[in-house]
């Protein structure tokens, strides 16, 4: 049963804030990147190339790209294994596939592919999940995070860890058992810092708690972003006119560090505006999926609201220096293909949601 | 399937999880604001003072070094434009071809590349580094022309510290050096910027006069400290320019006298202590240091025959011998000792109740002589048993009014005291007692008393200025480099030396006058056709022992050589109004009157002539020439 009138593919909200942020990425890395007019041409053109995949994503109802789920989960995996046997080498790791026009990043897919395969496995029975369905979720989540962390990519694997058990969590499972893995965890944390942590990561964290220990080392980075931060004070120091980052004293200002330039220049009420939107996209995510109609809209719609905050407060409290230096970009601001791709078929999975619950009218009872 | 009733509850479950999601998020939202407001609002001041620090620097701008020039205003010490290579490693697109091209261009040595290559690897690529420093005048051409077609190199042009006058000046101007990390670590304030430093010499004791002050220039740099942008600049001070009272053409003419010798010799304005020549051989080129000498070529220099590097005329130490005999006498007449008292001189003198003789130079001696006969033909008994008479503690005490044993306050760096024994002296240093025969051996200028030639100079100067001691210097005008005001340094006079018997100098001159003038003086060889009157003495003195360490060499001329006497002379002329005094040593060149005198009479007759115009005689100017 359809309702009768068509509804608009894209949330126009969602997707006025989703343009306000492109054109924000825009302006920071023209001044990021020295007022460089080709850097600008390749964003823009990834930011079109992505506008167009989302709108395309969008117009796929819920249900195709449920019943998708395991096979773009199966052709993730396939796409990992491939990386760690061809995939191009940079900056010590093996991340991308050379496709020709551009390199991809599969790990990027993961992070869209390993919740939906979450979301569809539980929600083929009632939920809360059973123990098994949980174990096996458990094991859909790991596989494709192992194959990450070998590239070696730590960050992105905690993330795409991280969107996999938010799914398990917005099923449902009980309280208990998510304290007791927190208590597990906690338990476990002298272990894996000492077995599984590599020396440049503890040294990360090490320097997170006193960035001035080795400032010209593995702290400058922190330092430099935090200077960059707060010298910006309340107005910035204007647009083309931040002196850390133009001078260069900013590592990656394109891509990683982009919120130091972005800060500096425009102050805590610029990154307050920002913040601000990050915190309506999240919001408005939320909402539609608390709408959905069906479980799995809900679990996934929910899991691609919470983990885009998620970047943001990774990649921020990286930059303000809260958190250990990983390499997350931040979301629609950061230069970079894939991780702006994987963000945009999110929100077109998002609107295809938002669609979906208002062309059926009634739900079945 | 699911029942309706189950998955409403399911729904309520996934619905209540989102608004705790919705919780989570806010918090984390709040927990990067709460970071943001400190950052930025509460930490603001302290982050924009460090962003601040990080991009300005402040650099320093070099100073131009003060010229040095002589008494006439001849230029000593200059700063000439030496060209060298540099190349920026960012701009190059193939350095080896760039080197082999550029290796075509000009004379690239095995050295200067490895020496580049290292460099590469240490330093930003975006610095300008030095390939060669010092090209000639073609090799800057050759790389002028060419320049264009090799992006990333260029020509540049510095100021490097040059000494025209090459060895004439080596031991009294002395020399620059490149500065050191020790010298930027000791004084980091004043060196920053600057390439040289006064190593020895005028160069040294005159630095902080010489070396002006380095400008601030304030830039903005990027994270590589590469310079962004000029801010602001306080320009440099130019160093004071010296002007010194050396007659570089006296000073030649003394050089070229020592050639083949190994001495000094020191010439002053008796009026004024102005240095006019001050000569040490055999001497090196000081321009060799400016750029920084290698280890082997310096210990080369170091170790070469005669010490080169030593500068005898300030730091050689040499027992006066019969140069001393004037100033003894001056001691005994202070003493009260009768001028006209004969005494028989038969060659030897021994103390009473002593067997040991000691013998007069001239055997057979000099006869019945009084005072003025015993300075004239230098009787050496005459002066033994003068010595006896006045007992060590009063020769020290009369002979330092003259100077002896004292620094003379030239502007040269650590100058060194000489000696005048003493038994306490003897005592502390070699453990003995002074015997008797150590006093009488002081009388003739033996024994254990030292001198430098700088000494001499000035003791003479003071005979001549009869009792004004005067304090020597090279430095006579300052002058401001950007006005050109000259400020001249007014001649420092130590005291007067008032004698108990006003015509005590008057007696030592007239005694040293006839040692030129007189038929029995010592000194009568150089009289010959002598256009003004003079006052001299000779001296004549024993080299005792061959130091051991030169035993290896087996040239038995050498050592014979090094058994030969040292030959001193002191003068100074015109005899009533004095215009120069001279001292003039020259090591184992044998007796005083043979070597060192004719060798002072020649530099008086070419400075008194020459270069004063005193006593021009036609006739005899033709007949000189």
């Amino acid at each position: 049963m359809r309702a009768r009138q068509t509804p608009p593919i894209v949330d126009k909200p969602l997707f006025a804030v989703l343009l306000t942020l492109c054109g924000l990425s825009l302006m920071t890395l023209y001044s990021a990147g020295g007022e460089q007019v080709d850097l600008l041409v390749r964003q823009g053109a990834r930011i079109g190339f992505a506008l167009a995949l989302l709108l395309l994503c969008a117009r796929l109802p819920i249900t195709t790209w449920m019943r998708w789920s395991p096979h773009l989960y199966a052709l993730g995996v396939l796409l990992l294994l491939v990386v760690l046997v061809a995939g191009i080498t940079g900056k010590g790791a093996q991340r991308w596939l050379d496709l020709g026009l551009f390199h991809f990043q599969p790990a990027e897919m993961m992070k869209l592919a390993v919740p939906m395969m979450v979301a569809w496995s539980l929600t083929r029975r009632s939920l809360p999940p059973r123990p098994l369905a949980l174990l096996l979720a458990l094991l859909v989540i790991l596989a494709p995070a192992a194959l990450v962390v070998v590239q070696p990519d730590l960050g992105t694997a905690i993330l795409i860890a991280v969107a996999g058990l938010l799914v398990i969590f917005l099923a449902g499972i009980h309280w208990q058992l998510i304290v007791a893995v927190c208590i597990v965890l906690s338990a476990t944390a002298p272990v894996m810092w000492s077995v599984v942590l590599q020396d440049y990561q503890r040294s990360r964290i090490v320097t997170l708690f006193d960035p001035w220990s080795d400032p010209l080392g593995t702290g400058y980075h922190t330092i430099q972003s935090i200077i960059a931060v707060g010298s910006g004070g309340l107005h910035g120091k204007g647009w083309l006119a931040g002196t850390q980052s133009r001078l260069a004293f900013i590592p990656e200002r394109s891509t990683d560090f982009i919120f130091a330039i972005y800060a500096e220049e425009f102050g805590f009420l610029g990154a307050l505006l920002l913040l601000s939107m990050y915190l309506f996209l999240g919001y408005r995510g939320l909402l539609i999926s608390f709408r959905a109609r069906t479980s799995y809209a809900r679990l996934l719609g929910g899991c691609l609201s919470i983990t885009l905050f998620c970047y943001v407060f990774v990649n921020i409290g990286m930059v303000v220096g809260i958190l250990p230096v990983v390499g997350v970009p931040l979301p629609l601001l950061s230069y970079g293909g894939s991780s702006m791709v994987a963000l945009m078929v999110g929100f077109g999975i998002l609107m295809s949601i938002h669609r979906h619950t208002n062309t059926i009218s009634v739900p079945v009872r | 399937m699911i029942s309706a009733n189950q998955s409403q509850l399911e729904d309520n479950l996934v619905q209540r999880r989102i608004v705790v999601a919705v919780g989570l998020v806010t918090l984390l939202a709040v927990l990067l604001v709460g970071r943001l407001a400190y950052l930025q609002i509460a930490q603001q001041q302290r982050f924009s003072m460090q962003a601040q620090d990080n991009r300005i620097h402040f650099a320093p701008v070099p100073a131009v070094r003060g010229l040095i020039r002589d008494r006439n205003g001849v230029v000593l010490a200059e700063n000439i434009r030496a060209y060298r290579v540099e190349i920026m490693p960012e701009q190059v697109e193939d350095m080896e071809f760039l080197l082999h091209e550029l290796g075509q261009l000009i004379d690239l040595s095995a050295h200067d590349v490895r020496r580049y290559r290292a460099l590469l690897a240490r330093r930003a690529t975006f610095e300008w580094q030095i390939l060669r420093a010092n090209l000639n005048e073609q090799e800057a051409a050759r790389i002028a022309l060419n320049q264009h077609r090799y992006p990333g190199v260029a020509l540049r042009a510095s100021l490097q510290r040059h000494y025209p006058q090459d060895n004439l000046t080596a031991h009294t101007i002395g020399y620059v050096g490149r500065i050191s990390a020790e010298d930027l670590e000791t004084d980091p304030h004043t060196y920053r910027g600057f390439d040289y430093i006064g190593r020895s010499g005028l160069e040294a004791h005159h630095e902080a006069l010489l070396r002006g002050k380095a400008g601030i220039g304030k830039a903005e740099i990027n994270a590589h400290g590469r310079v962004v942008r000029r801010i602001t600049q306080t320009a440099p001070q130019v160093g004071q320019n010296l002007h010194l009272s050396l007659d570089i053409e006296l000073q030649r003419k003394s050089v070229q006298a020592l050639q083949g010798y190994e001495g000094a010799i020191v010439a002053l304005e008796p009026h004024s202590g102005e240095v006019l020549a001050f000569a040490s051989a055999p001497d090196f080129d000081p321009n060799l240091f400016v750029n920084g000498i290698s280890e082997t070529e310096y210990s080369q220099l170091r170790d070469a025959p005669g010490r080169p590097l030593v500068n005898r005329a300030l730091y050689g130490r040499y027992a006066p011998g019969s140069t001393i005999k004037g100033f003894m006498l001056l001691a005994g007449l202070e003493s009260g000792i009768d001028p006209q008292a004969r005494i028989f001189c038969r060659g030897w003198y021994r103390l009473p109740k002593f067997t040991h003789r000691y013998r007069d130079w001239k055997e057979g001696g000099h006869g019945n002589v009084d005072a003025h006969d015993s300075v004239v033909q230098s009787c050496d008994v005459y002066f033994y048993q003068l010595a006896e008479q006045l007992g060590i503690d009063r020769i020290r005490r009369q002979l330092s009014r003259f100077g002896f044993g004292a620094q003379t306050g030239l502007d040269l760096p650590l100058e060194p005291s000489g000696l005048l024994p003493s038994p306490q002296w003897k005592h502390r240093t070699r453990g003995q007692a002074w015997f008797p025969g150590d006093t009488v051996v002081t009388g003739i200028g033996q024994g254990y008393m030292l001198v430098t030639p700088l000494q001499l100079a000035v003791a003479t100067a003071m005979l001549a200025n009869r009792g004004k001691r005067v304090v020597p210097r090279f430095i006579a005008e300052i002058e401001n480099p950007q006005t050109h005001v000259r400020q001249r340094i007014p001649p420092k006079i130590k005291r007067v030396e008032k004698l108990i018997n006003g015509d005590s100098y008057a007696y030592i001159i007239a005694g040293m006058r006839d040692v030129v003038h007189g038929e029995r003086g010592t000194a009568r060889g150089i009289r010959h056709r002598l256009r003004y009157q003079m006052a001299g003495k000779t001296g004549t003195t024993q080299v005792k022992s061959i130091p051991q360490n030169e035993t290896q060499e087996q040239d038995i001329a050498e050592i014979e050589k090094k058994f030969r006497d040292h030959s001193l002379f002191i003068a100074f002329a015109p005899l009533d109004d004095p215009k120069i005094a001279i001292a003039v040593v020259v090591e184992h060149a044998g007796n005083g009157s043979r070597v060192a005198a004719p060798i002072a009479r020649k530099l008086l007759d070419y400075y008194l002539i020459e270069r004063l115009g005193m006593f021009q005689e036609t006739a005899d100017l033709a007949a000189t020439k």
